[in-house]
């Protein structure tokens, strides 16, 4: 019977090919837009991992009450001595020191006097470490308008909005003004290695991006950090694995150290738990869902149509097999039956249609920079689609859920007819 | 022993026509026995098709017991008539309805999928009845490239291919020229001799009539004579 029904939809264009269009188209747009939709919220998700929040963050438990104002006076002491604890704890991860400062940028002219001032967000990174792969996570090399990266202690990047608006070039110097870790006053002068463009109104308005060593040094944070950030080897954010670590580390219960208190201690949180990425993440999980329910609808509707027009044309059909002994719950399943191949069929052609532009868009990516030109969120420019196993299967959620159930809709009516009008029906 | 294989006892059957009831069969009492070549003739509205629908498990009387195969027709569930008719009856329509994406062969095999026949068994039974009706060679060709007579002697296999002991045939010929017409009634007087298949038709052709050993004549849903035909 199987083969019956095969041979029915191979030979039956009418009763296949539309619906197999359908279907395949389904199952293409839902393989793209998935792997689209994850690809830029992961890459964005990722973007946010790079510059702020980590997959995992250790702070000191009071810097983590107030982290969104970068308290450094709260900060971690020996961070270096942390960190070795964490790559004994966790050696897979990357962990890496970060301290985060607000603080004002004065800009000499050439007799030394203050020709400008600017408020300024700053990171403090591993710019020159054996190994570091913190340039390559704010993506610096690639971000580089003039100049060139810094190679010397003393040696910073600022954002070229500011330069141009105080008109500073490569090679010049400025101060930073600052508080140090004590509240104290700071101030330390730098030089402007290159400029940058981030593609995010807010940070580009006034940004230095400066190595770690330098930042403790300027603030007087010498051993100490603001925040370390661990990275997991996975290409986007793990959730379960950062959770694991968190809960795990957290568990250890870490002392501050000796002479310090308790708010001192080091506390673990995860990416999702910093400021609006729990619904950042939510937000790609509900949109996926949401997708897959519009897709799933609207081909359902499709397809329920088609499957009334195919009712309609095999009207004859379902009669003569009635009439030959069939009962209408074996047709009824038999409809279903070829709905399942045909959704299968269709979903095949649809994924094996879709995999090879995902997977070129993975490599490849699309440069939505010109785009991006005024946005004020950080965003990636280069967008790329992200395979998961999902992007496999998710293709036939809708392709043979679909289907099946718009023809399952449709063939109720095999059940309203009445045999005892078939040889009237049969002999118009 | 009784070998009747259809017995309808005082069969009425009524359908609702606006307020009041339609009464299609008045009170019919008829038996058909084994190998029989009966036909039903009457003008429209007699009650030809009615009675064809009730033998054949389609359709339930009002009133009255209709006994066919052993199964009493109005105590039967959907599933209990459908088998009924999967294995025990097969249909011909004036208008053939062979499935046109199918061959031959997979029109007259679909009878016998339902009855989950194995493979090979199902293979030679159908190539069986194509040459009993004379169309073995066609047995790969489409529907649509038959002609008339060819279409109602595939429909003639595909009723016959599952060996059924009744035969119901609703104006076999109506759709044919006169030589087709001849033919297939042939072909199934043929079969009715070989198999002692019961064929009951319905119609109102004379080229069907002569065949007939049995004619019951219904007018107004009763039935108005039964006369046997004496053939040299």
């Amino acid at each position: 019977m199987k083969k019956f029904l095969l041979k029915g939809i191979i030979k039956d264009r009418g009763r296949s090919l539309l619906p197999v269009i359908v279907v395949a188209t389904g199952s293409l747009l839902t393989v793209f837009l998935y792997s689209w939709l994850t690809g830029v919220m992961g890459e964005s998700i990722e973007l946010s991992a790079n510059f702020n929040t980590g997959e995992v963050k250790v702070m000191t438990k009071a810097y983590a009450l107030e982290a969104e104002q970068f308290p450094n006076d709260l900060a971690i002491l020996d961070a270096d001595a942390l960190i070795g604890q964490l790559k004994e704890f966790e050696p897979e991860v990357d962990w890496v020191k970060r301290i985060r400062f607000g603080a004002l940028a004065d800009f000499p002219d050439s007799l030394g006097e203050t020709r400008g001032q600017s408020p300024v967000v700053g990171w403090a990174v591993d710019l020159f470490g054996e190994g570091s792969k913190e340039a390559k996570r704010f993506n610096l090399e690639s971000s580089l308008i003039r100049g060139y990266m810094p190679e010397t202690e003393g040696e910073v990047l600022i954002t070229e909005e500011l330069a141009k608006r105080f008109e500073v070039n490569p090679g010049e110097s400025f101060t930073l003004f600052g508080t140090t870790m004590e509240g104290g006053f700071a101030f330390y002068n730098l030089t402007v290695s290159g400029t940058i463009v981030f593609g995010a109104t807010g940070i580009d308005k006034g940004a230095v991006i400066m190595d770690i060593n330098d930042a403790q040094r300027a603030f007087a944070m010498e051993g100490a950090a603001g925040e370390i950030l661990g990275f997991l080897p996975d290409k986007y954010f793990n959730i379960d694995g950062a959770e694991d670590i968190k809960s795990r580390f957290n568990a250890l219960g870490i002392k501050a150290a000796e002479g310090e208190s308790d708010d001192f201690a080091p506390v673990m949180i995860t990416l999702r738990d910093q400021s609006g990425m729990a619904e950042m993440l939510d937000y790609t999980g509900a949109v996926s869902g949401l997708m897959i329910f519009i897709f799933v609808t609207a081909m359902a509707i499709v397809l329920w149509n088609g499957g009334l027009l195919g009712g309609l044309r095999r009207y004859a059909e379902f009669g003569v097999r009635l009439a030959m002994g069939e009962d209408k719950g074996h047709i009824y399943r038999s409809l279903l039956y070829e709905a399942l191949m045909i959704g299968t069929i269709g979903s095949l052609i649809g994924v094996a249609v879709a995999l090879p532009i995902v997977f070129y868009i993975n490599v490849h990516g699309i440069d939505l920079g010109g785009m991006m030109q005024n946005a004020t969120m950080m965003m990636p420019t280069v967008v790329r689609t992200h395979i998961t196993p999902t992007t496999y299967y998710i293709g036939f959620i809708p392709g043979i859920f679909s289907m099946v159930l718009g023809n399952a809709l449709a063939g109720i009516g095999i059940y309203k007819r009445q045999t005892s009008r078939l040889f009237n029906e049969l002999e118009v | 022993m009784n070998n009747n294989i259809v017995n309808l006892e005082n069969v009425v059957k009524r359908f609702p026509a606006g307020k009041t009831e339609f009464t299609a069969l008045n009170k019919i009492n008829l038996t058909f026995g084994e190998g029989e070549f009966a036909g039903l003739v009457g003008p429209s509205g007699s009650g030809k098709t009615t009675l064809l629908n009730i033998i054949g498990s389609l359709d339930i009387p009002t009133e009255g017991e209709a006994i066919v195969l052993n199964k009493n027709i109005g105590q039967l569930s959907h599933k209990e008539a459908a088998a009924l008719r999967n294995y025990g009856i097969g249909f011909i329509f004036q208008t053939y309805n062979l499935l046109p994406v199918y061959s031959v062969f997979d029109n007259v095999e679909f009878a016998l999928l339902l009855q989950k026949m194995p493979a090979e068994k199902r293979r030679k039974a159908v190539m069986e009845a194509l040459e009993w009706v004379g169309l073995a060679e066609r047995a790969h060709s489409k529907p649509s490239t038959l002609s008339g007579g060819e279409c109602q002697r595939v429909a003639i296999a595909r009723a016959m291919v599952k060996k059924p002991k009744i035969v119901l045939a609703d104006e076999p010929s109506a759709n044919l020229d006169s030589k087709n017409s001849h033919h297939i009634v042939q072909t199934m007087k043929h079969l009715n001799r070989e198999l002692k298949t019961t064929f009951i038709f319905s119609t109102h052709d004379e080229k069907v009539m002569q065949y007939l050993d049995r004619i019951i004549y219904l007018k107004d849903g009763m039935v108005e004579r039964d006369e046997k035909v004496n053939k040299p």
